[in-house]
């Protein structure tokens, strides 16, 4: 097996295309944007005879060479990805390869766009999503990183080798190189070379994307039901409660994020059981906040609540114990029938919901402080509802468009604090795929061979600037309501 | 305001007394002086000895005691070993314990013994302060200017091109963070994978000899993750002011476009991205941390990372005083330069 070239025949054709287009492009947005200072803006002039006629030149002409070469620069880049599913194995190059590992992520991004947009006026908030660029461009980075994790985590699809097993001879060798005989995986390549420890990179990167994705939302969810439950209270009821709880929320806040991660994230620390402890008083919220949720809206109502809160609190309880029961630590009681899941990362989950719970706590009390003033919340003061159903079913709900946001945002910094402790090496093993542990191993050699490490950073780029412009989309339409 | 500060002051000292207690309390939880007495005596310590090792040394005296200790507020034990030796936490070695003086805390200016580097903390912390002073020096004049310009040019036509391509580029800076550009530059920038060897990717040469070529990397690296934020809070803050009555007098006025930006916009534009900016002093202590050991720079975050590992208590102590002290004058210069310079708040 010959080693694969980057775009192979297809490059042929495309790559002098792609240079062309893309260098254009690059010319005419900096000539835009500089003549933008300068030159006169467009203008539209109606004529005596009843037609319009733009005006302005320089830079209506630099508008339209914009559009056109984007257009074009696209045009290319789908082909990029398009053609190779048609050519056979290896003709395409790596970037046709990995086009072609990637087919079912395209297929489910595809269809799920156009659902989308053929319903997106039913669809509320996630509808409009789909009237902003912006936000679409971020919707589908986020999409692609969620389906690649799906793909490969629940049907092993995409990846072609393990990313555990080690191949003699492909140390640290560049994209593209073809391994030995008798360990082919799906394919007969290392798509993006080898890594220190000679395992596949891409199949690695893939990997990766199942950690992540699975890490960071629900450790996102976790310090929102803990930022919710106390900021509600605190925003509403102010005085001591809200004194005290804003010190200490402060006082987490004032800590280098680095340096509580140091201190917390050690094998010696979790032998004394703090994680442990400090993860049985952090997930217990997701509890009071359904249990106070229900309640309160159906306390008048003692036989439907009981009806509806015993088995939401019963699965929420076994889901809280199975999550701090951990085998080998201090909270080690539910009989092994019992516990659901092995999180052998807790550590790394409290210490992340720790650091992001305060700054939820702070945006949600400010929201309250601001919204308790308003009069429906005086009419339900009137109407004798009780404190907590103002709070959680007048007050949250009406906070909830800057809190999406902000939700978005914050899985971006969960997945960049993640990556920061595997840059580190804390908590997690040097064997784990995911990004940060990865950028790590690659750094140790990144002025030998910078490979390695280029793909886990070029993938947490790309998922961190999707949410990001996913919350940017999503704030700009919940403003135009 | 005098109350004010005075009350700003109070808070802090609290804030600060309750930080370096937890951090009191982690470092001397019994695993973690479990493997201080392993790394610094014998790895091979049997159970036995690893316990009068401890106690021999003070360690294992009640938590709020040796704290005590620590301020300076109590008196330094001096404690007769089980192997005959007298040792008082005091005493300078080679010196007789007599002459020892009885409180030495941090109160009386001694902040210890790094078991790391075999040092006196006040004779190696200061060296790397002033490090990263260098280094937070030059981030902080590529940071400011251009982020403050780029959001300027974006915030004063809001909508238009510009403003979009200087947008998303702040989004695409406030989305890498500093290990991920850091990786990026240096294989573009410093390693022959490009073909574009230009500065070099580690920067242990500039600590003594800073230059273009070893200094420019770990500066910018730190500088990107800042410069998007600060540029987007500019823009916002910008682009609110540009919607303001008296704008818009001043258009109606006749006065041309770069006059009403330069005179009349920014002074006012300019008040939220100075609070925004020293906020955002205390996150750049994370980006020093991830860049001083991306780039082998022995600053201040080099020596926290070194600290941390080998469970080097005072030293770690005094770097978290150091950090906590930096998070809250920057809070407390922010809400004072506020009220300052924000007419609305200062007249009434």
């Amino acid at each position: 097996m010959d080693a694969l070239t980057w775009t192979g025949s297809l490059g042929t054709f495309l790559n002098p295309a792609f240079m062309l287009l893309a260098g254009l492009l690059a010319v005419a947005i900096v000539a835009q944007i500089v003549l933008s200072f300068f030159a006169a803006p467009v203008t539209l002039q109606s004529n005596p005879d009843g037609t319009l006629e733009a005006r302005g030149g320089m830079l209506g002409l630099t508008e339209t060479a914009v559009h056109y070469l984007f257009l074009g620069t696209l045009v290319v880049v789908v082909a990029y990805i398009v053609v190779p599913q048609v050519m056979p194995y290896g003709a395409a190059g790596i970037i046709g390869e990995l086009s072609k590992r990637f087919l079912p992520v395209w297929i489910a991004l595809i269809s799920l766009y156009t659902v989308s947009i053929i319903y997106k006026r039913k669809l509320g908030l996630y509808g409009k999503l789909f009237d902003s660029t912006v936000g679409m461009i971020g919707f589908g980075l986020v999409m692609f990183w969620v389906f690649t994790a799906i793909f490969v985590g629940m049907f092993d699809m995409i990846a072609t080798h393990d990313y555990l097993s080690q191949v003699s001879g492909l140390k640290n060798k560049l994209p593209g190189v073809a391994v030995p005989e008798g360990t082919e995986g799906v394919i007969p390549h290392y798509l993006l070379g080898g890594d220190n420890l000679a395992r596949d990179i891409f199949s690695r990167m893939v990997a990766g994307s199942v950690f992540v994705i699975s890490i960071a939302p629900l450790a996102t969810i976790f310090a929102f039901m803990v930022g919710i439950t106390l900021g509600l209270p605190a925003g509403y009821y102010g005085g001591k409660l809200d004194t005290i709880l804003s010190f200490l929320a402060n006082l987490i806040l004032a800590f280098p994020v680095i340096l509580l991660f140091y201190l917390l994230v050690t094998p010696e620390i979790v032998l004394t059981g703090i994680p442990s402890y400090m993860a049985a008083f952090l997930f217990v919220f997701p509890l009071i906040f359904f249990g106070v949720l229900l309640n309160s809206r159906y306390y008048t109502q003692p036989s439907k609540r009981n009806a509806i809160m015993i088995p939401v609190l019963g699965v929420l309880l076994w889901l809280y114990l199975s999550i701090i029961n951990q085998p080998g630590t201090v909270i080690n009681f539910l009989p092994a029938w019992m516990d659901l899941f092995d999180i052998s990362i807790l550590v790394v989950f409290v210490s992340v919901v720790f650091v992001n719970a305060p700054t939820v706590f702070r945006i949600v009390r400010g929201l309250t402080l601001d919204l308790r003033t308003r009069d429906y919340v005086a009419a339900a003061q009137t109407r004798g509802e009780g404190a907590w159903y103002i709070m959680l079913w007048e007050i949250l709900p009406n906070a909830r468009g800057p809190l999406i946001v902000d939700f978005c945002l914050r899985i971006g910094y969960t997945t960049i604090l993640l990556g920061t402790l595997g840059f580190f090496g804390l908590g997690l093993s040097s064997e784990s795929p995911d990004w940060g542990s990865t950028i790590n191993e690659g750094r140790k050699l990144l002025l030998i061979f910078a490979h390695p490490a280029l793909p886990p950073a070029v993938a947490l780029l790309s998922l961190v600037l999707g949410l990001n412009l996913l919350a940017d989309g999503l704030r700009e339409e919940s403003l135009k309501d | 305001m005098g109350l004010f500060i005075l009350r700003r002051l109070g808070i802090m000292v609290l804030t600060a007394l309750c930080l370096t207690f937890i951090v009191f309390w982690l470092t001397n939880l019994a695993p973690n002086l479990e493997k201080l007495a392993k790394t610094q005596g014998n790895a091979r310590m049997s159970d036995e000895a690893v316990v009068t090792w401890l106690a021999n040394r003070g360690y294992s005296q009640p938590l709020p005691i040796k704290y005590g200790q620590w301020l300076g507020v109590l008196p330094g034990y001096v404690i007769e070993g089980t192997d005959g030796d007298v040792r008082a936490r005091c005493s300078t070695p080679g010196e007789p314990l007599e002459t020892a003086p009885t409180f030495c805390g941090i109160l009386q200016g001694d902040w210890g013994y790094s078991t790391v580097a075999k040092d006196e903390v006040t004779s190696v912390l200061p060296v790397r302060l002033a490090n990263t002073g260098k280094l937070m020096f030059w981030v902080l004049i590529i940071m400011i200017p251009s982020a403050l310009i780029i959001g300027i040019l974006a915030g004063m036509r809001e909508g238009s091109r510009t403003d979009r391509a200087l947008s998303t580029t702040a989004i695409v800076s406030t989305a890498t963070p500093e290990y991920v550009s850091g990786v990026i530059l240096i294989s573009f920038f410093a390693t022959g994978t490009f073909g574009m060897q230009w500065f070099k990717g580690v920067a242990s040469g500039a600590v003594s000899d800073a230059n273009f070529e070893n200094f420019f990397l770990p500066v910018i690296t730190i500088s990107l993750y800042a410069i998007g934020y600060i540029a987007r809070m500019t823009r916002a803050s910008m682009a609110e002011v540009m919607t303001a009555q008296y704008i818009r007098t001043a258009r109606l006025k006749g006065v041309s476009f770069p006059k009403i930006v330069l005179k009349h916009a920014l002074r006012n534009a300019l008040i939220a991205p100075f609070t925004v900016i020293m906020l955002q002093i205390p996150w750049l202590l994370t980006g020093v941390v991830i860049v001083e050991s991306l780039f082998v720079y022995q600053g201040f975050g080099w020596e926290l990372v070194r600290a941390a590992s080998n469970n080097d208590i005072e030293m770690l102590l005094a770097i978290s005083v150091v950090s906590v002290f930096v998070v809250l004058v920057t809070q407390l210069i922010s809400d004072i330069g506020y009220v300052f310079l924000n007419p609305r708040i200062r007249i009434s």
